[in-house]
């Protein structure tokens, strides 16, 4: 036995510490974390002097936020995967934590869209427009279609 | 048993468990899953709120103190640091979680010592931090009046610059959202409030430690199951500063 398998049932055969040196790993990942951390940093103070000039470009901005997103899933990646060793668990139960969490991409689309959705009714009259009670929809001597005189 | 490789072996063949992990383990990752969720829709239904808006406070503009550094424009260094100290605490907690491995009961107390540290600081951080933005008191103009207000969850003093005001040598502003606040102090202090009892599970098991208990049950399993808590609360922080601070 391992001395890592520390177990007294014969059901669970725990190696959690899998094979190969642990601290390098430990290390490497901090390392890594670290720097994507100080990219995003540099990225959000790139943000902060393109809001000091009035007529920046919108669409830069919004494609550095969407590179800091895209390094925070990262960040979340290392985190999951190496700090708390779901990497190293059987795939069953990866994919057991791992699929539910697709319904974020629904929530999150869903909700923004909402939102911006919310934001365009308060920019507009939509929404304080009366209601249209009294409409007439066509003349009194209208013949209905398909009424027999 | 360990040196079988691990796509060998019939998981779901009957007489051992599929899963390969302990109860409480299992139970702690669906627990962590259903509290990403909580996370997700707060920060989510903040998300939506902020979408909603046609202006929204800069946080570039809001996050720019440091302690000790009086009035000077530092944006985003006091936060990049809290993100730092709870980077480091995790990386101690692994280590902690991977001594726990090898039964060093030794480097077990030494690494949990330092992520007690690690959590105790940036507890503080944040103390400081909501100070900071409560008492801080800016220059508003409500109903034609200029106040000084602080942000609180029912005020907000980020809103936009009045062109040419300036009261005391301040520039003077329109009040901002007042969600703003709302979420803000709730996030955050959801979050601080699970770094918190973070802090008080691994106080919990360090004494547990110290007491020789993990030795005695033959394996440190509560270390790694108090170590996923510490390092969800890692990974919640890494989107609260990403939508709090850096976009």
């Amino acid at each position: 036995m391992q001395h890592s398998s520390n177990t007294h049932s014969p059901e669970v055969t725990f190696h959690h510490e899998p094979a190969g040196d642990q601290v390098k790993k430990i290390i490497r990942t901090t390392v890594i974390l670290s720097v994507i951390t100080i990219i995003e940093l540099a990225l959000g103070f790139v943000i902060y002097y393109m809001h000091k000039n009035p007529d920046h470009s919108h669409s830069l901005v919004l494609f550095i936020k969407g590179v800091i997103v895209i390094l925070s899933l990262l960040k979340a990646f290392y985190i999951v995967g190496v700090f708390m060793h779901l990497g190293d668990e059987v795939r069953n139960l990866i994919m057991t934590i791992v699929v539910p969490l697709l319904l974020f991409i629904w929530f999150i689309a869903a909700f923004l869209w909402d939102g911006n959705s919310w934001r365009n009714m308060r920019n507009t009259d939509a929404g304080h427009r009366p209601y249209p009670e009294k409409q007439v929809v066509a003349p009194k001597d209208a013949k209905k279609p398909g009424s027999v005189e | 048993m360990a040196n079988v490789a691990t796509s060998d072996i019939k998981w779901w063949g009957g007489g051992r468990s599929p899963f390969n992990v302990e109860y409480g383990k299992l139970m702690m990752w669906y627990f962590l899953m259903s509290d990403a969720f909580t996370f997700g829709a707060f920060l989510i239904s903040y998300g939506t709120i902020r979408f909603s808006q046609n202006y929204w406070p800069d946080p570039n503009h809001v996050f720019n103190a440091f302690p000790f550094a009086g009035h000077a424009n530092l944006p985003l260094a006091f936060v990049s640091l809290m993100t730092f100290i709870l980077i480091i605490s995790s990386v101690t907690m692994v280590l902690a979680v991977h001594a726990g491995h090898h039964m060093d009961r030794k480097g077990v107390i030494k690494w949990m010592i330092w992520t007690i540290i690690g959590g105790i600081a940036f507890l503080g951080c944040q103390a400081w931090e909501w100070t900071h933005l409560i008492t801080g008191h800016h220059p508003v103009l409500v109903n034609g009046v200029v106040e000084e207000i602080g942000t609180t969850v029912t005020r907000n003093p980020w809103g936009p610059e009045v062109p040419g005001m300036i009261h005391d040598g301040m520039q003077v502003s329109k009040p901002g959202p007042v969600a703003f606040g709302g979420y803000f102090f709730g996030i955050t202090g959801f979050h601080g409030f699970h770094v918190f009892s973070g802090v008080v599970i691994n106080i919990i098991m360090l004494i547990m430690t110290l007491n020789g208990t993990f030795d005695r049950r033959g394996h440190y399993q509560m270390i790694e199951k108090a170590g996923l808590y510490w390092h969800f609360v890692d990974l919640v922080w890494v989107f609260v500063f990403l939508c709090f601070y850096l976009i």
